[in-house]
């Protein structure tokens, strides 16, 4: 098993986002997920400046995807997606139909991203017959949904023919919108937003009038109230999961990654107070087992 | 510009043909569709007797199999397909690949429309719904009247949105927050919210209700209570109480109707499936005699009063918005 570092979802500045690379390039990390999947608007970095840090990655032997927009409305942003889907040097994470089509019309092959809608065995033959070289199941699936993929893939002859991916660590992408609820927060109409999202490196939260932690609003993305936590359930990700993903919300998440690593090893068992992991185990996303 | 309207019974489907819809669309009593609510949808032989007699008026029937297959038993869906199929249904509206495949290659003939559960907002991912044979694209409602347009522009495959009823935020077949709070989402369950985790409490703050023991909103006195969505509660964000995500109002695009012609829509698409006949018939009726009134006259249509006033009625807390559409922005 192997471990990767998802994109960064927040909005950060450009000189924390490569204080975090460098960090990450000393890193224990194989996999690396690069660029800008919630929102066109943030330009503190653009795909030049994450092509030029995925190169740099790749030279200390991380593998590099590119991952791209996972909500596109405006013709602008197409435009964007299609160069993100054809720049030529990292391989990339398609979170929308659009950019599969643009992928696969291309001949590139792609990672399935955790935005597109792939429940079954079928979903997955049909994207590899495109392209598809490793799947990263939407957040929600448990693992008995993931077993009944794995041998519905075994009858179907394609088990071994791509990588399987799990989100293991950090606030979940739940939703997407057209509207940007941080700036609604800030009473700001959304083409007036001033980019305020920078202001919440790790989102805001949304608690319920009794305080329970229920979301975290990232611009136009709705993530979970706490961070999915999957370390004690390593073990039974065996034989199903090829990558586990950290999903960064600060220099913390580097770690868990160490913890992550640990744990595999040792099969050594965490108190989870304050973290949560109930869609593994097939009950409310917000539960802790 | 079609009629189409939700039957979410027999009673339903009679109403909405009697009150001059051109399409309806159903689901089955499984969750193959989104919207798998008790007491609601169609047997085999309600939707045989819904299907003959929307035919025998020349009106269609759309039928709904638009959650995702489950991998240990995907043959439910691929049979809710077979079914649409022999029961002489006019159009199947899928949204998982699987299904949408597993439709093209044994039932050729079959017309299939991408529902909006599939979350198509540009045109490269339309393109890639097309290769299934997809002939019209259900649109979600997170696009501006300008991007419906564009999209009208850049792509020769028939366009269908929503016109009226429940207002969902997100994009929708992209949202997890149902089963990130009760284990349920309309993508596996076909259900948002479900009513079987909603509770109802009177308190000396108020009425509350919750959805799986979460507080979702609060009501004073005299407040209009409504169903318990999740994203249309109040919340906190640094002490201030607010409609943080969605305040609970209906879309109603009336008022568009003229311009929606304009760009070419094929057909306006009226949400509730899990509401009553009484529903279906009053929108159904309001909305043929809108759409009667524009295409006589486009360039003198004006909204009646009494249509707005009817449909207000119809909606969540009585209150009704353009949604997306009249964002000016991306």
């Amino acid at each position: 098993m192997e471990f990767s570092m998802g994109n960064i979802q927040f909005y950060w500045d450009k000189e924390s986002t490569n204080d975090f690379y460098q960090k990450l390039a000393d890193s224990n990390v194989e996999h690396v997920y690069l660029g800008e999947s919630v929102c066109s608007k943030r330009r503190e970095l653009r795909l030049g400046d994450w092509i030029e840090i995925g190169s740099e990655l790749s030279k200390k032997d991380k593998s590099v995807v590119l991952s791209s927009l996972a909500l596109l409305e405006a013709k602008s942003e197409l435009a964007t997606l299609k160069k993100v889907c054809l720049n030529g040097e990292l391989s990339v994470e398609a979170n929308d139909f659009g950019a599969v089509e643009i992928l696969s019309q291309a001949k590139i092959p792609f990672v399935a991203g955790a935005a597109l809608n792939i429940y079954n065995q079928y979903d997955l033959k049909i994207l590899l017959d495109r392209g598809m070289q490793r799947w990263v199941a939407p957040v929600e699936l448990s693992r008995d949904w993931l077993l009944n993929v794995s041998n519905g893939c075994e009858e179907l002859g394609i088990k071994d023919k791509f990588e399987t991916e799990v989100y293991g660590y950090g606030y979940l992408p739940l939703a997407y919108s057209a509207r940007c609820f941080t700036a609604r927060s800030e009473n700001r109409p959304k083409d007036q937003c001033g980019l305020c999202c920078i202001k919440y490196p790790e989102g805001r939260k949304v608690d319920s009038q009794e305080g329970a932690e229920l979301f975290r609003m990232n611009g136009i993305q709705t993530m979970s109230g706490t961070i999915q936590n999957l370390i004690n359930d390593l073990p039974s990700m065996t034989g199903l999961v090829d990558i586990v993903r950290m999903s960064p919300h600060s220099l913390e998440v580097f770690d868990w990654l160490d913890k992550f690593q640990s744990a595999l090893v040792n099969h050594s068992r965490i108190s989870l107070e304050g973290f949560c992991n109930g869609y593994w185990h097939k009950i409310e996303g917000m539960k802790t087992v | 510009m079609e009629l189409l309207s939700p039957a979410g019974s027999l009673p339903a489907l009679k109403a909405a043909v009697d009150e001059g819809a051109d399409a309806i669309y159903l689901g089955l009593k499984n969750d193959t569709n989104a919207r798998h609510f008790a007491g609601l949808n169609f047997t085999d032989k309600t939707m045989t007797q819904g299907v003959n007699y929307a035919h025998d008026k020349n009106r269609r029937v759309h039928v709904a199999v638009n959650t995702f297959a489950h991998p240990d038993r995907s043959q439910a869906w691929f049979d809710a397909v077979k079914k649409t199929h022999d029961i002489g249904a006019d159009v199947l509206i899928a949204s998982n690949i699987a299904v949408l495949e597993y439709a093209a290659t044994h039932y050729p003939e079959l017309e299939l429309h991408l529902s909006v559960q599939a979350a198509a907002t540009n045109v490269a991912a339309i393109n890639f719904f097309n290769q299934f044979g997809v002939q019209r694209v259900v649109l979600p409602r997170v696009l501006s009247y300008q991007q419906v347009a564009n999209l009208a522009q850049d792509t020769d495959i028939e366009l269908e949105v929503f016109a009226f009823g429940s207002l969902c935020i997100m994009a929708e077949g992209r949202c997890y927050l149902s089963s990130y709070m009760t284990g349920e989402s309309p993508n596996t369950v076909g259900a948002c919210s479900p009513a079987k985790f909603v509770r109802w409490q009177e308190t000396d703050q108020g009425l509350e209700s919750r959805l799986n023991d979460v507080l979702i909103d609060r009501f004073g006195e005299g407040e209009n209570a409504g169903y318990p969505t999740l994203c249309k509660g109040r919340f906190n964000v640094e002490g201030k109480i607010s409609h943080v995500l969605e305040e609970p109002t209906s879309l109603n695009t009336l008022s568009l109707l003229p311009q929606l012609n304009n760009i070419g829509i094929s057909a306006l698409k009226i949400e509730g499936r899990q509401r009553s006949p009484a529903y279906t018939r009053q929108v159904t009726q309001t909305w043929r005699r809108a759409i009667d009134a524009m295409k006589k006259n486009p360039a003198e249509f004006q909204v009646q009063q009494e249509w707005d006033r009817c449909l207000s009625n119809l909606s969540e807390g009585s209150q009704t918005t353009l949604g997306a559409y009249e964002r000016t922005w991306q």
